[in-house]
């Protein structure tokens, strides 16, 4: 094979190069090929079934997305009834947290730490294959909602009481058939397999790292899923309990969230902003994480401040968890607690603050090439930025009086999640892409992908804080005219309209890309980490011989041996 | 695969003269997984205390609850004998080891017949079930999930037992049986919690 694997370090050159079976050019039946997936424990085709499947139900809850938008696009709209409309807003909301982002974070996970640690596969193959069937009933079991009860006519049986699912709303009395119980079960089932895949993550980083692989040699990608596994089994697990809790009520006749018997509806609240909070951490990691190798590979520059990305990612995974409460401003705590959680809230702010001006400062003086991925990363840190800083108007309890549920809130945390969070998704899969698949992606489209979708996300997104700041609510069917909110909310569906545009020319392009882009060999884009060590895609075994590193930047010892990074660690 | 991955001399010896050796993944895993189910619990925990006297009607804890000392002793003996058992597997004692492992599944036995009549007691004779009251709820969810862990431990328990009377557990699998003993002492932890919110704080 003429795209041979770089040699390792020590002179061991791969010897996939010389010994490889030859390529299998026949891949057998569609049949064969199905079942060789479905029964796989290979955690590169987890991961690849991870990531197409969160892109599939990425279309799905942005199809919501736009529903919610024509709905909402001009005063008095009746695009779709209110119940359907409720129904909408659940799943989209649903769908991004739990069967996007949880899922295909995951799948980067799976795909890239055994590779980025030198390991053959995760540390337990089996339930990793147990962990992604979880998550993919779960969707299943969600979107199977529709046609149940009464049917696709009014959209079914979904679930209709916002993604928090407060507690009076998902009582036997008040969510009559089955629509929240298809909420609960399907969360309870994803769940199950998020806690076995972080099990994994942290089994597979800790025990599995090739020789010379310190944890101070570890790639920031690995220490940050490191961090973000340990959260998602701290919070996930409550939102399980609270599920089961909620199940007992609903099943059983149980009186958890039943005020009536001296039960609470507040403590759902607290039980599952305890879960949601960390969530957003468990969401955000990841994007850091890409942006800890994207950055510097486009940067041509080492990350700055190793030590610090990795105090600052476990800071972050501490402060995360005491900061709950800033959802719940408005339902009355003591201003003792209210204080606290305003300043933990804040607090975030530092850990955070010195990622940024650690990715600033990599690329500072950098070598700098705009390839999509770079373009991407750079999008992201920016509006990262300025999430953060909504976040922090958002975290002094007396404005949050003023601002709560209020379309100020989904702006800043769709500014987060679209614009930190899949800005960084979209990265990763432009990187990242010509290692699973072997080519490279359109870079010209890839461009053009970029920019009308951040076209799009400024349009959508920075005018949708303003209806905010005038009063209007999140979570409304409709309005009156003489709010002033008609035009701003015009300008923001056209906005969404051009991400979806953007959104397209991406999927055109992983399409076109996979069957007709240009070769990529083992190392497209000259970066340092060990899955560019290895072909592209990577063979079942990923290394042929283990690899043995001696500093954080493997290839860079490869490829410069008169210049040893590990002189300078 | 194996066949194309030959195995070939180490050009790196300095660096492969030092042994390389990562923690056991099982007992990674282990830890991890009791992590989370301490999350869980501690949730659990967290709404039996917050609704301790909250319940408005229907039987309290200390009109119907007795506090169980003898099978609360039974189950924390049952982490000592265990530690006897492992003692013996290291010292390939696989007699030992059968006595002692066969005790602790004795012990935890006891422990659910205890709960079980306890059970039984509270449904048939105080009329408290998991809908009566907030009580029920909290009371029966709380030490179902104990006991749900007592019993997917005492199967695990049984199952390496019947591989040692089989004379299938050799010491190569000391390391699995480590992390299964320490699944269980978790769960005896837990009680030592679940215990003391019961049956003294919330009577």
């Amino acid at each position: 094979m003429s795209d041979s694997a770089l040699p390792l370090l020590g002179g061991v050159r791969d010897v996939t190069i010389d010994h490889a079976p030859p390529r299998v050019t026949s891949k057998g039946t569609f049949l064969e090929t199905a079942h060789s997936w479905v029964v796989t424990v290979d955690h590169k085709k987890l991961g690849i079934m991870y990531i197409v499947y969160s892109l599939l139900f990425l279309v799905v809850a942005g199809i919501e997305a736009m529903v919610i938008r024509v709905q909402l696009a001009i005063p008095h709209n009746t695009f779709v009834s209110p119940q359907v409309y409720n129904r909408v807003f659940t799943m989209h909301g649903t769908t991004m947290v739990f069967f996007v982002g949880m899922p295909i974070l995951i799948g980067f996970a799976n795909y890239l730490i055994p590779l980025m640690i030198g390991a053959r596969d995760m540390a337990f193959p089996r339930l990793n294959a147990f962990s992604f069937w979880m998550s993919a009933l779960g969707g299943v079991v969600l979107y199977y909602s529709f046609i149940g009860g009464v049917g696709l006519s009014n959209a079914g049986s979904a679930p209709d009481m916002g993604w928090f699912a407060y507690a009076p709303l998902t009582s036997k009395a008040f969510s009559r058939g089955h629509s929240t119980d298809y909420w609960t079960i399907s969360l309870l089932i994803s769940g199950v397999g998020s806690i076995g895949a972080a099990i994994n993550i942290i089994a597979t980083t800790i025990c599995m790292r090739c020789k010379g692989m310190t944890m101070f040699r570890l790639p920031l990608l690995a220490w940050i899923y490191l961090v973000q596994a340990v959260l998602i089994l701290v919070a996930v697990s409550p939102l399980t309990a609270a599920q089961i809790m909620l199940m007992v009520d609903r099943y059983l006749g149980g009186h958890f969230f039943d005020t009536q018997a001296g039960g609470s509806a507040y403590i759902w609240i607290h039980f599952f902003w305890i879960f949601g909070h960390p969530e957003v951490y468990v969401l955000v990691l990841p994007a850091f994480a890409f942006a800890n190798e994207i950055i510097p590979t486009f940067s041509r520059k080492a990350i700055f401040g190793y030590p610090a990305m990795v105090a600052a990612t476990v800071a972050i995974g501490f402060v995360s968890l005491g900061v709950w409460a800033h959802h719940m401003f408005t339902v009355g705590m003591t201003s003792v607690s209210n204080a606290f959680f305003t300043l933990s809230t804040m607090l975030v702010a530092v850990p955070t603050g010195i990622k940024i001006f650690n990715w600033v400062a990599t690329m500072w003086g950098g070598k700098i090439r705009f390839a999509t991925p770079m373009i991407f990363s750079v999008g992201f840190v920016f509006q990262f930025l300025l999430a953060g800083l909504t976040g922090i108007i958002l975290s002094v309890s007396p404005v949050d009086w003023q601002l709560h549920n209020s379309y100020f809130v989904v702006a800043h945390f769709h500014y987060v999640l679209v614009g930190g969070i899949l800005f960084m998704i979209f990265a990763a899969i432009y990187y990242w892409f010509p290692k699973m698949t072997g080519r490279m992606l359109d870079e010209k489209l890839g461009k053009i992908h970029f920019w009308v979708f951040l076209i799009g996300f400024h349009l959508t997104f920075d005018f949708m804080h303003i209806p905010g700041f005038l009063g209007m609510p999140r979570h409304i069917y409709t309005y009156e005219p003489d709010r002033g909110w008609g035009p701003l909310n015009m300008i923001v569906t056209i906005g969404a309209f051009i991400q979806s545009i953007g959104t397209l020319i991406f999927v055109y392009n992983l399409v076109h890309s996979y069957f007709k882009g240009k070769e990529a060999g083992p190392d497209p884009w000259d970066a340092w980490t060990l899955e560019w060590a290895t072909t592209s895609p990577p063979p079942s075994y990923n290394f042929a011989v283990e690899p043995v590193v001696g500093s954080r930047r493997p290839l860079w010892d490869v490829k410069h041996p008169d210049d040893l990074d590990s002189q300078w660690e | 695969m194996s066949a194309a991955t030959p195995t070939i001399p180490h050009a790196h010896s300095a660096a492969s003269a030092e042994p390389w050796v990562m923690p056991y993944k099982g007992r990674v895993g282990m830890y991890s997984l009791i992590l989370a189910e301490s999350a869980i619990f501690i949730i659990f925990v967290i709404a039996y205390i917050y609704y301790i006297g909250r319940s408005t009607y229907g039987p309290q804890p200390k009109d119907v609850l007795e506090v169980p000392i003898l099978a609360s002793i039974c189950l924390l003996s049952s982490s000592f004998t265990i530690w006897l058992a492992e003692r013996a597997l290291h010292k390939r004692a696989m007699g030992m080891f059968s006595a002692w492992w066969g005790g602790t599944i004795l012990l935890g036995l006891i422990f659910m017949i205890y709960t079980a009549l306890e059970w039984k007691k509270l449904i048939y004779q105080d009329g408290l079930t998991v809908s009566t009251n907030l009580f029920g709820t909290t009371y029966f969810c709380l030490v179902g999930l104990h006991a749900f862990h007592v019993i997917v431990g005492l199967t695990m328990l049984s199952l390496v037992f019947l591989f040692g009377l089989m004379g299938k557990l050799t010491p190569n699998h000391t390391e699995r049986v480590e992390v299964l003993s320490l699944y269980w002492h978790f769960v005896d932890a837990v009680w030592v919690v679940v215990f003391t919110v019961v049956y003294i704080v919330g009577r």
